[in-house]
């Protein structure tokens, strides 16, 4: 056998949109590493959701139906694995997500496969599949390849690839994996909420503090300046984690998108990449930092290198 | 009962740094070494464990070569009981895969009761290591976990896994478990002057994979699932740059937000 296998991702009743891009991505190599396009679903409620997986480029939808809840990395990585054997593809997708991050890595150590994490470049040239990732916090870019590997699994970033545009003709069919033992048993979603009950996907305007305030006690200049020019008052990471500000005004991958924003200002965030995740699709991005080499500067249109508490109270003074 | 912490000596990069000659890395001379900072986070929830009381005992583990000790004597200078690095010059070169098996045979030959990595290293960030060294022991594993409820004779633990979009889940896992650990579990703890000294008197236990049972197939570039093929800066994108001083800066800066928002200027 050959082709390409996507491994969707469903939460909570619905598809992840990271599954479509993956599909994108597939599509776009499917013409140098080969088909069949297949696409697995797995989990609850596979025969509901199926549907939303028939999209351009895909040959086949793969409906693996679990008994147990949305995800657990028993039942996840014994399904993928079962797919693998059976199918035997040359290029296996999957999201690089908190779930992959479960069971991807545990599935390599079994299977006798290429693997790589965070991809967000695949290409296929004549020594084979060659992926792309950051290194050293994301300051070079790292060609990874895999000799000798017959398959190759790559765990692919979001928010890179594009959906494929129009309806697909693939052919559902349903295919039975063995249960196994979930050792880890799935219990309710919380979701973070706060006593301010701030929207930060609604806001339009934020000024966001990170890592570079230093100190608790600043915050409450930069609350009163986010007050001032009509800003939404966000955080990074740090800022939350050490409960200076509430989860709920986090923006990145495990906090908030920014979706709704049109300015964002960042004063003392180095830009993580999953900072980034939740905020460098806003059209005007200022950063404010003492290091010129911060990674905010690369998703920016305007940067200043400067102080942010000196920044910050001349910037006062004009509102 | 023994909690076994796998932690990494990480890199970062030097303002002008340089790649090495072969195009795979950049030149050592440019690296600046610390120890990860999910790995502190997950020392110190072991560590917490062990001052709720019962005979625990914390074990720092990690590969690399005599460099490494130093993230070491920080583990132990935060509460760690004892230290332990494994290595070999076979080893250059191991993915994250190839870690995972050296870190698996390690745990076999110790035999916790529960095994912790951080999520991911800073430098590298596969966010593979943990899950890969479950993979290998064959134990009950689970990732990006933000919240432990653990004590002495725990056999099926309580966890929350931080997702995607400000979302949690609660789960409970079969112990013994590998557990990789997210930032903001707790808060680390600095070392004080004197555990730092007294640290640095302590032993480190320095192993080779053959005191493991591995050989050189299962580490460095045989023993691993991928291989680097060239290292490159990319070309980024890059901010308009904002000069002059901090007064003519914040003009500007307050000229932007009235034009974006409508204000008047």
């Amino acid at each position: 056998m050959s082709g390409i296998l996507v491994i969707a991702e469903q939460r909570r009743g619905e598809i992840r949109p990271v599954s479509l891009e993956l599909i994108g991505a597939a599509e776009s190599l499917k013409g140098a590493v080969g088909g069949p396009l297949a696409v697995a679903l797995i989990g609850p409620s596979v025969d509901a959701l199926g549907a939303g997986l028939n999209v351009a480029g895909v040959d086949e939808i793969l409906l693996v139906a679990t008994g147990s809840g949305d995800y657990d990395p028993d039942t996840m990585g014994a399904a993928v694995a079962a797919l693998v054997k059976a199918r035997d593809p040359s290029l296996v997708l999957l999201p690089h997500s908190v779930d992959s991050l479960g069971y991807a890595a545990t599935l390599a150590a079994s299977l006798d496969c290429g693997f790589a994490t965070d991809v967000f470049k695949i290409e296929h040239g004549p020594e084979g599949i060659v992926a792309t990732r950051g290194g050293y916090g994301q300051k070079v870019n790292v060609e990874v390849d895999f000799p000798g590997r017959a398959t190759v699994m790559l765990a692919v970033r979001a928010n890179v690839y594009k959906p494929p545009e129009g309806a697909g003709s693939a052919t559902v069919s349903t295919v039975a994996v063995d249960a196994v033992d979930a050792r880890v048993k799935p219990g309710e979603y919380i979701e973070l909420s706060s006593a301010d009950d701030v929207d930060m996907t609604a806001a339009e305007f934020i000024l966001t503090i990170g890592r570079g305030i230093g100190e608790e006690s600043k915050v409450e200049q930069f609350r009163e300046l986010a007050d001032a020019v009509g800003a939404t008052l966000g955080c990074s990471r740090p800022i939350a984690d050490s409960g200076w500000l509430p989860k709920a005004r986090q923006i990145g991958q495990s906090g908030k998108t920014a979706s709704s924003c049109k300015l964002y200002v960042a004063m003392g965030v180095s830009g993580a990449i999953q900072h980034l995740a939740g905020m460098k699709h806003v059209s005007t991005i200022v950063a404010v930092n003492t290091d010129p080499a911060a990674s905010i500067f690369t998703v920016a249109k305007y940067g200043v290198v400067g102080d942010i508490f000196e920044v910050a109270e001349e910037l006062r003074t004009h509102f | 009962m023994k909690i076994l912490v796998a932690v990494k000596q990480v890199a970062s990069l030097d303002e002008d740094f340089e790649i090495r000659a072969d195009g795979r890395d950049v030149d050592p001379d440019f690296l600046v070494r610390d120890l990860n900072e999910w790995d502190d986070y997950s020392l110190e929830e072991a560590v917490k464990i062990k001052e709720a009381g019962g005979e625990v005992e914390v074990v720092a583990v990690t590969i690399g070569n005599d460099d490494a000790d130093e993230v070491l004597r920080k583990c132990l200078a935060k509460g760690a009981d004892r230290a332990l690095r494994l290595w070999d010059d076979s080893m250059e070169g191991s993915d994250p895969i190839a870690i995972g098996r050296a870190l698996a045979a390690v745990v076999r030959k110790e035999e916790p009761d529960l095994v912790f990595a951080g999520v991911q290293s800073s430098d590298h960030a596969f966010a593979a290591t943990g899950m890969a060294l479950a993979g290998f022991l064959g134990w009950p594993h689970a990732a990006v976990v933000n919240q432990l409820t653990y004590g002495a004779g725990t056999t099926t633990a309580p966890i929350r896994r931080e997702l995607e979009g400000g979302l949690l889940q609660a789960m409970e896992i079969a112990c013994p478990a590998v557990l990789s650990i997210q930032l903001g579990i707790n808060t680390p703890r600095y070392a004080s002057l004197r555990s730092i000294k007294q640290a640095a008197a302590k032993p480190i236990e320095v192993l080779g994979i053959a005191d493991v049972g591995l050989a050189d197939a299962d580490v460095g570039e045989a023993g691993s699932r991928s291989r680097v093929r060239r290292m490159y800066v990319p070309e980024k994108g890059r901010a308009q740059m904002i000069e002059g001083t901090v007064a003519e800066q914040a003009a500007k800066l307050a000229a932007i937000i009235k034009d974006v928002t409508g204000g008047a200027a």
